[in-house]
């Protein structure tokens, strides 16, 4: 069984890392969490945020959930704000895409166009 | 809703939208009585009498959006799917608690799911809400407190991916401890 007093140690060594951390990126990623979303799958595309996020030491990135966005058939839906506040949705989501968006669209600040909710309404 | 877990995290979010900052979730299996008994209870804005009534129907929802709301006819409908049944009791500005049961050995019982991804998933996306989770045997019990987390990291944000880690881990040790061999998908 795991103990409380394990979370000192976590802290201590989050500490050390805190304080080496730099630039305020500041971007946010919005996960559509209704019942829509739940059932389409969207958890495990929250969870593949956090995951891809962490790999690649992106801690100023926000993850958040918010209700339902609108256009349930196209869930899960993901919205990713950048520091201009500039949106982009995108759309069906899996945790094989978020990988990507991470990546070209997070890191790089390139939109990943074929998974945005202009392509899929077309 | 593949699982129960998903359907908690449908009806939390219920709560979130009632304002509440403090959530209770209990799941109590009996394996004798073979009855599993879920709730969550908040200290949200609370249910309007006229509107509780019909709370059930998939035509009855808040959201100015569109005209249904699923999540609670949905977990009605698992629930009732399982020989169970679902209560709801609520009184303006003071809170909701949610009993849905189900019987734990019939066929059609939804499977407990990925209750610790839920729980994560939850508090990540709302640090500042207090949660508090009960896993009961009718013998044992496992608690788990955002706020003992909170107390014991101090400086550090519950949504540091080492501490939701823990938490993840800390309770899918309950889950094993308290369910295993009482829900027949959990292995002892």
């Amino acid at each position: 069984m795991k103990s409380l007093a394990e979370l000192e140690e976590i802290r201590k060594k989050t500490l050390e890392q805190m304080s080496l951390r730099k630039t305020n990126n500041g971007m946010r990623v919005v996960v559509g969490m209704a019942t829509c979303g739940i059932a389409a799958g969207a958890r495990p595309v929250m969870t593949a945020f956090i995951e891809e996020l962490n790999k690649r030491n992106l801690r100023d990135v926000t993850v958040t959930m918010t209700g339902c966005i609108g256009v349930c058939k196209l869930e899960p839906i993901v919205e990713v704000i950048d520091v201009d506040g500039n949106k982009t949705t995108y759309v069906k989501m899996t945790p094989e895409k978020v990988a990507r968006v991470v990546a070209e669209h997070i890191v790089n600040g390139r939109v990943c166009l074929d998974y945005t909710i202009g392509e899929a309404e077309k | 809703m593949r699982d129960l877990s998903l359907h908690l995290m449908d009806i939390v979010q219920n709560s979130i939208s009632a304002k509440a900052d403090k959530i209770y979730i209990s799941l109590t299996a009996d394996k004798q009585a073979d009855i599993l008994i879920m709730i969550i209870a908040d200290n949200g804005e609370g249910i309007e009498e006229n509107f509780l009534k019909n709370i059930t129907s998939p035509f009855t929802t808040t959201r100015k959006t569109r005209r249904v709301g699923m999540g609670i006819s949905l977990l009605k409908a698992s629930s009732n799917m399982a020989e169970g049944d679902l209560k709801i009791y609520s009184k303006k500005s003071e809170g909701t608690t949610l009993e849905a049961s189900f019987k734990i050995s019939h066929i059609d019982r939804l499977p407990l799911g990925d209750l610790a991804e839920t729980m994560v998933t939850l508090i990540m996306a709302n640090p500042d809400m207090e949660f508090e989770l009960d896993l009961s045997n009718k013998k044992d019990c496992f608690k788990f407190k955002t706020i003992e987390v909170k107390e014991q990291i101090k400086d550090i944000p519950i949504t540091q991916y080492e501490v939701l880690n823990w938490i993840r881990e800390y309770i899918n040790s309950g889950i094993k401890i308290i369910f295993g061999g009482v829900l027949n998908e959990i292995l002892s």
